[in-house]
């Protein structure tokens, strides 16, 4: 990456990740990351870009808050973190607040209830289609059905702590998906 | 001042709690601030929620609203940071050791063991949100087949669409004051 390029300042990673902060609506941020990130400003190949997103999905946090703390991290250190970071989370953070002003200024509008109603019916379509599209193999893989049903049960129905069912069931799945010899894999 | 502590403490652990996206927390971060706490109620968390898909950017940067209904905008930035910091911290001192890993095949297992584990706390969220937002057990039939229509229509659009999600958010909402008002 990055050979003998001039060095990216800290002002233009806040203002290219704020824009993606700002623009990406609708959730999706990867495919705007990607746009930003790889096509436009060539700051990433697409290797290292993958590199970088499959970092983001496996550590806690956002993906997207993720992205910007390594790739923020790359070019400019703490402070590129930092700003990248910045970047993402402001713009959405000022909007949601300004949202929430007016929520709660009106929420108690008989008119502003139904059309919250139905915002928040039209949200649980929308989660349940993302889950669906990016959980289908899962759900049609037998053995990692076993541990969608278990973890849906335990923290969905019997509101076992989060914590507890990940240390109960994490090291479980990750053994189930263990790497094989290739003896044992024959 | 010690309800800015409690939140901290609350979505401090979310976040680092938050393996595969900050959706895989909803169903905790409901149970806690709903049932457990009180601070909001089981509908307000639903419309917070909801508000968030209409703004840009992470959309669970709308955890700050709950912050807010509790100590206000002192509230606000305390599950701000609470919330977003220890994962990007994590994040951070990690991300610089992972290249050492490069290769292992555990890796490798990590990522597919916990794809299940993801899908099973996102449906989970689907429930949580669901139970006060699809199907409401204080309104009738009618009322409730509209709201399970309005998601199920949802989900379908953008099954067999790439419309952009925040407009089936925007249409939910204008269904809901047309039909339901």
């Amino acid at each position: 990456m990055n050979k003998a390029e001039p060095r990216v300042s800290l002002g233009k990673l806040f203002c290219v990740f704020g824009l993606i902060g700002l623009t990406s609506f609708g959730g999706g941020i990867v495919a705007y990351l990607r746009r930003a990130l790889v096509e436009k400003e060539k700051w990433l190949d697409e290797d290292g870009f993958m590199a970088a997103l499959e970092i983001s999905q496996t550590l806690p946090g956002l993906n997207s808050t993720n992205m910007s703390v390594i790739v923020g991290r790359r070019l400019r250190g703490a402070a590129g973190a930092l700003a990248a970071t910045l970047g993402m989370i402001l713009p959405g953070a000022v909007i949601v607040t300004g949202l929430g002003f007016a929520y709660v200024a009106l929420r108690h509008d008989p008119k502003v209830a139904v059309v919250l109603t139905g915002v928040a019916a039209a949200a649980v379509g929308l989660l349940l289609q993302v889950t669906l599209k990016i959980g289908w193999k899962q759900l049609i893989r037998p053995k990692d059905l076993v541990f969608v049903v278990v973890v849906f049960v335990l923290v969905g129905i019997f509101h076992v702590s989060l914590l507890v069912t990940l240390i109960a069931v994490a090291p479980l799945a990750i053994w189930v998906h263990r790497p094989r010899t290739e003896k044992e894999a024959a | 001042m010690s309800k800015i502590v409690e939140l901290v403490n609350v979505f401090a652990l979310l976040s680092l709690l938050a393996v595969g996206g900050g959706t895989a927390v909803l169903p905790e971060m409901e149970h806690v601030t709903v049932e457990r706490r009180h601070w909001v109620s089981d509908r307000q968390f639903t419309e917070i929620y909801s508000l968030g898909q209409l703004a840009p950017g992470p959309n669970m940067t709308c955890v700050a609203l709950i912050g807010y209904e509790v100590s206000g905008v002192a509230g606000l930035l305390a599950v701000l940071v609470a919330f977003f910091f220890p994962a990007c911290l994590l994040c951070y001192f990690v991300s610089k050791v992972w290249d050492a890993a490069e290769g292992s095949p555990w890796r490798d297992a990590v990522q597919r063991g916990m794809a299940p584990i993801v899908i099973g706390l996102m449906l989970a969220g689907c429930y949580a949100l669901g139970k006060t937002a699809s199907y409401n057990p204080a309104k009738d039939w009618d009322f409730n087949l509209l709201t399970l229509g309005i998601g199920a229509s949802v989900a379908l659009i953008l099954s067999v669409t790439r419309i952009n999600p925040a407009l089936t958010i925007l249409a939910g909402g204008a269904a809901g004051f047309y039909l339901l008002g």
